[in-house]
Parts: C-alpha cells; sequence; structure tokens
C-alpha cells in the first residue's frame, strides 16, 4: 500500500510493523511526530506495544534497555540533545548487548539553539559500538527500521537508524508501506537466548574485572565485524521480498566514474543530481552515498574508491581540531592501498544549511583544478 | 506462675541470598536484602544501580542471590525496573515483581529524577532505598540523605554537613503513590509483613530501609541490629507507612520516646558533636515527630 508520509512517520511505520513491544520516548523537535504516531497506534490497538512515556531520555533508553533484556522489542526516538542525554545509555545498550533499534533525527547541536540538520549529534556516538544507518529518503527510513531489527538481534547489537532533521522528518514522500504478513515473515518475534527472568537466574553486567572485560568487548567488536555481511545479506532478501535493496552504500554511476563524491544522508541523493549536471558538461562524475557508518563499510568504500581518479568527500558534520568525519574514515579505508585516489575533503550545510546542487558543483570545480589533497577542510557555503 | 515462652521462626526459613557476598562486617544493606527475599520469594527481578550492593552480590561470573539481577546505571534503578515490568508483561510474564534496589545516593540524589518520573507514572515497581546515609560503596561521601552534624570524607569535622536530610518520604507521599513504607534491619518481622503487603498492591510502591553501615558511620560491626533500633525508638527513624500519599500509620508508637544522645554517641561520624549541636539534632527529630503524630491521627 502506498502512502504519503512525512519521515517521522516513516519511523513510526517502521516500528509498527516490527512489532515493537515496547517503546519509551521522550518529545524533543524536530523527533515529536515519530512518537505521536507510536502512542496513537499503541492507543487504538493498531500496535500492540507498551508506550512509557519518560521524563528524560536517559530514562528512555534504561527503559528500553530493562525492556530489552526481559525480552521485549524495543524503539525509541530521538534527536541531538536528546541523544546526547543518553551517551551513557547508548554505551550500555551495546556492552550489555540489548538490540533496542532507535531512529535519531540529525539536528545540530546547541549553544546556540539549533532545530535544524547536521551529523555531530550522531557522529558523537561514533565509539558507544552502536550500528548507524544513514537513510536518504522516507522509503529507506521505513525499510531500514525493519532491516536493523533483524540485524540488530542477529547480533545482540544495537542499532540507529539516522535522518535529517526537516529535509527528511518533516519532509513528505510516497512510501510503499509493506504488507504486515510479509515483514513478519521476514522479521520473526525476537527470541533471545538467554533473558531476565526468575526461571533462569543470573547477573547482568556485574562488577567485572580485567580477567573478563576484555574478551566482553573483543566479542563486541567480533559480532560488529560480522555485521556488513549481514546487512547486505538481510539487504539482498528484503529485496526479494519487497523489491527495494537494503546495501552497506548506494553507488551512482561509479562504475565509470573518474570523479565520485562522497556523501550520506539526504545530501546523497543532492549529489545525483549533481553527477547528472557535470556529466552532462563532460565530467565522468559519481555519487558514493555511505549508508552504514558502523560498521564502517571499509572494503565497499575501497573497491568503488581505488578506481577513480578523484574523490571529494561532503561532510555535513566536524571533528573540531580535526577535520570532516567522513573524510577521516573514507582516507582510513583507503591508506596503505596502492593507486588510491585523492581524497578532498568538504564541510558544508551546519546547522541546516541548505547542500544544493550548487554546493556540489563548487565542490566539484574546486577538487577538478587541484592535483593534490593539500587542504584538511574546505568549508562551503560559509561567510568568512 | 511464668509459662516457657516458645520460640517461633515467623520468617520463612528459605535463603534466596547466599553466604559468600561481599558485603563489610555487620553491613545493615546485607541483612535488608536477606528479608526482603524473604518476603518477596523466588519470583522477583532485581535492578540494581551503583551502590554498595553492586558489589556485595559478587563479581562477574558469580552472584550470591537466587533471583535474576539486572546492574543497571546509577541514575536509572527505577527507569530500567519500569522497562523491565513493561518487558516482562509483554513477553507474557505478568506476575514477576520488578524491584528497583538502590542505595541512598542512587535515590536521593542521581536517581530521584528516575525515580519521581516512576512514580508520577504509578509504574507497577517496588523501588527500596536501602539508606546508609552517605556514599558508602565510592569512601563515605556526603549525600543529600546524610544527617545533620555527620562527618564524610567530603565533610570533614571541621566542615561536617550542617543540613539536615533530605525528607525522601515526604517526597514520594507527595506523588500519592499508593504505597510507602520505612523498615529497619532491627524489626525485620515489620519489614517482612510491610514487604508481603505491598507485593500485593499494584503501582509504585516505596520502600525506606534503616541499613547501618560500620564502615562509614565509624560504629562497631556488632552494633548495627542495636543502632537501628535505637534509631526506631528514638525517633530518629520512625517506622510507618503511608497509602495514597495520605494516609499515614506511625506502626510504632513510641509510648516511652528515647533521647537521641546515646544513637549518637557511639557513632564515630557524630564523634566531634558538642552537646548544643546533639540538641539541635534532637529538636528536628522531635518535630519531625510531632509532625508525623498529627498526620497519622
Amino acid at each position: 500500500m502506498k502512502k504519503v508520509m512525512m519521515g517521522n512517520h516513516a519511523l513510526s511505520y517502521g516500528a509498527m510493523l516490527s512489532r515493537s513491544q515496547v517503546i519509551a520516548a521522550y518529545p524533543i523537535t524536530p523527533q515529536t511526530q515519530v512518537v505521536e504516531l507510536l502512542s496513537e497506534m499503541c492507543a487504538d490497538g493498531t500496535l500492540d506495544a507498551r508506550f512509557i512515556k519518560v521524563e528524560s531520555e536517559h530514562s528512555a533508553m534504561a527503559a528500553c534497555i530493562g525492556a530489552s533484556v526481559a525480552g521485549a522489542r524495543t524503539f525509541t526516538a530521538t534527536s541531538a540533545q536528546g541523544l546526547a542525554l543518553m551517551h551513557e545509555m547508548l554505551h550500555w545498550a551495546s556492552g550489555g548487548r540489548h538490540p533496542v533499534v532507535m531512529g535519531n533525527i540529525n539536528r545540530s547541536m546547541a549553544p546556540g539553539w539549533s532545530i535544524w540538520t547536521d551529523q555531530n549529534d550522531s557522529l558523537s556516538e561514533r565509539d558507544t559500538g552502536w550500528m548507524q544507518y544513514y537513510c536518504a529518503s522516507n522509503q529507506e527510513v521505513l525499510d531500514t527500521v525493519i532491516q536493523a531489527f533483524k540485524v540488530s538481534e542477529a547480533l545482540m547489537i544495537p542499532g540507529m537508524v539516522v535522518l535529517d532533521a526537516f529535509a527528511l522528518s518533516h519532509t513528505y514522500e510516497v512510501v510503499d508501506v509493506p504488507d504486515q504478513a510479509a515483514v513478519d515473515k521476514y522479521l520473526p518475534p525476537f527470541k533471545p537466548e538467554i533473558r531476565l527472568t526468575p526461571n533462569d537466574p543470573r547477573a547482568f553486567g556485574g562488577l567485572t574485572g580485567a580477567e573478563h572485560y576484555m574478551e566482553l568487548r573483543y566479542k563486541l567488536q567480533k559480532d560488529m565485524e560480522k555485521a556488513p555481511a549481514l546487512i547486505e545479506e538481510t539487504g539482498r532478501e528484503f529485496e526479494k521480498m519487497f523489491g527495494r535493496n537494503l546495501g552497506l552504500v548506494d553507488a551512482y554511476k561509479c562504475d565509470d566514474a573518474e570523479f565520485v563524491f562522497v556523501t550520506s544522508g539526504t545530501a546523497g541523493f543532492t549529489a545525483r543530481v549533481a553527477v547528472d549536471e557535470l556529466r552532462r558538461s563532460g565530467v565522468k562524475a559519481g555519487n558514493l552515498r555511505i549508508k552504514v557508518f558502523r560498521p564502517f563499510p571499509f572494503a565497499k568504500v575501497r573497491e568503488i574508491l581505488k578506481k577513480v581518479k578523484k574523490a571529494a568527500v561532503v561532510d555535513r558534520n566536524c571533528s573540531y581540531g580535526a577535520h570532516g568525519i567522513f573524510f577521516q574514515e573514507v582516507k582510513s579505508a583507503l591508506y596503505g592501498e596502492p593507486g588510491t585516489p585523492p581524497v578532498f575533503g568538504y564541510i558544508a550545510g551546519l546547522g541546516g544549511r541548505d547542500i544544493t546542487t550548487d554546493s556540489f558543483k563548487e565542490v566539484a570545480a574546486h577538487a577538478l583544478a587541484k592535483d593534490r589533497a593539500d587542504e584538511e577542510i574546505v568549508w562551503i557555503g560559509v561567510k568568512k | 506462675m511464668k509459662k516457657d515462652k516458645k520460640m517461633t521462626l515467623t520468617l520463612p526459613a528459605e535463603e534466596l541470598m547466599a553466604c559468600g557476598h561481599l558485603a563489610c562486617q555487620g553491613c545493615g544493606a546485607a541483612l535488608a536484602m536477606r528479608y526482603m527475599l524473604k518476603a518477596l520469594g523466588q519470583k522477583t527481578v532485581l535492578c540494581i544501580p551503583a551502590c554498595c550492593w553492586a558489589v556485595i552480590d559478587g563479581p562477574y561470573p558469580y552472584s550470591s542471590l537466587d533471583v535474576p539481577i539486572y546492574h543497571c546505571a546509577f541514575e536509572t534503578a527505577a527507569s530500567t525496573a519500569t522497562g523491565v515490568k513493561a518487558g516482562l508483561e509483554m513477553t507474557g510474564d505478568a506476575e514477576t515483581t520488578v524491584v528497583a534496589w538502590a542505595g541512598d545516593g542512587g535515590t536521593f540524589d542521581i536517581g530521584l529524577q528516575a525515580l519521581s518520573g516512576a512514580a508520577e507514572r504509578n509504574d507497577d515497581i517496588i523501588y527500596v532505598c536501602y539508606d546508609n546515609e552517605a556514599y558508602m560503596n565510592t569512601g563515605i561521601q556526603r549525600s543529600s540523605a546524610t544527617p545533620y552534624g555527620a562527618w564524610t570524607t567530603t565533610t570533614p569535622v571541621k566542615h561536617f554537613k550542617t543540613q539536615p536530610k533530605k525528607d525522601i518520604v515526604a517526597i514520594l507521599a507527595a506523588h500519592r503513590v499508593p504505597y510507602i513504607a520505612t523498615a529497619s534491619v532491627s524489626h525485620p518481622e515489620d519489614f517482612f509483613k510491610k514487604m508481603k503487603k505491598a507485593k500485593d498492591i499494584k503501582g509504585t510502591r516505596f520502600f525506606h530501609v534503616y541499613a547501618p553501615c560500620p564502615t562509614g558511620w565509624k560504629s562497631r560491626p556488632e552494633d548495627t541490629v542495636k543502632l537501628a533500633r535505637m534509631a526506631v525508638q528514638n525517633a530518629y527513624f520512625p517506622l510507618l507507612e503511608i497509602e495514597d500519599g495520605e494516609k499515614y500509620t506511625l506502626n510504632l508508637k513510641l509510648k516511652d520516646k528515647k533521647p537521641v544522645n546515646d544513637y549518637v554517641r557511639i557513632q564515630g561520624r557524630f564523634r566531634h558533636l558538642t552537646d548544643e549541636q546533639i540538641g539541635s539534632i534532637q529538636a528536628e527529630v522531635d518535630a519531625r515527630w510531632e509532625r508525623l503524630l498529627k498526620l497519622s491521627v
């Protein structure tokens, strides 16, 4: 069934079709419609779930963790300050191996107060042990929630489905809502091997000495390393059932490309338009949109970029004192590989400033004119 | 002629807490756990944040309890317990009692927001605060449960705590939760009875349990039960119940209310106090007792 819906509601529908059993959330702009629709769904019985209206995002994640360890499928959604408040509990969810799935609407961190998009909120949670999927359309948002539950529950690692504030959260698009019976087939009920129950009394997360802790984290990394293959496999399975592939990256006209943009989120769709325009003017351009940021698809990025002459990473974020965060990951993917292209790093669109096709053309003009990538950051559209 | 008194064991003999736990000698919190589990039985799940009990049950992969434990973040005892209850219910277990078991720091201070949230929503959990009146697990730092006059490592003798203890029971009563009880490790039968009663009530139930700490109070381990009993008998820690935030019941009427002096004087943490300062503790205890007498009419 096709429906016109906003990105936020695509998250709600994803959570509903996944048959989330416990939802705990706290409102924050621009996430509010996610939880508004879910609370309606819980109230009218469309979704058989318990909605815990907590008093903070910190408690939201704590409640999700509690519900998850008790054996329930759990979902929440937040943004920016809310995600930052959850920070401690994000480590708890991954360290405790609780496959909570969360929607995060990318919103710039205050101060000054901003409700508009950039990625510094979610990328600040890079090292918390969560999988992160950056979406570019409402369809992708809905589909990815379902896939994220499947992957997270297989690996017992939580997953974050990320979308841009307003550019996606409040933008209406046509979304094909999959059939519930088909989703049930794709995503069977959550049945964890071990859970918190008096029938099998265990202590979870007690004091862990130096003789055990490292192995627990080693296992987390080893399972995270299984994620790229599992995301591709579950993505193909999804395509077989629903006709849409969900991979690690979305490579647009990269096969014969000489110059490739590396993008994420909605900017990745804008880049496609720029690629088409560049191609019309004779530049063999392509766009590599990175969908999965954690685990980082190193092999895939290497495979695509080693064939091109130049790559330009456009980051909607900044690691202050270093440079764009996708930029450093891309360079790290290519390091030591013979014959890799120069990689140029750009920062654009912070605090919700638009990244337009003109922004990409400016990036292309800059990169194509240079032989070496000798600047750490080139700022696009900034008033200096 | 006096008849021989027959001794009857009123608490179940079944133990859900094994020996081999890591509590200090004379730990009041260890007794509190033992008594609570006797009342609640095996169909219980505990959420334990950072506190002495995060360590007492034993390090990974051990546990000295025969009920499951989720070790949660410091400020999340209530919110985690709420989630666990919802998760159990959604997976077909509506019976199990979910307990948030936290110290005074995790309740009066860092966990107060989450506790207030759960209490306002009337989430179906039992929240137990075992109160040893400071951050004992980190090495005796003051909390807002530390009483006036006490030495701690962050309120040195020259600068002892001058603020009174936060009235956590009044805060919970203001939330109008269905059931609040205070209990003391010196009165296990009273504690047991109240816990049994609480088990059958729906909604947020709050226990404030007095748990002396020889390590932090600079008292003798063998005096733990004695101190707890003195605190009950001198109204320093009255035993009471509050139903729906309104109906106050004093469980011990204390016709012969003892002065606080003896109680204060056998604890090293109060050693520096002058008679006048102890007098002000007495005045505060008396005022609160009078208030409670009026409320329980």
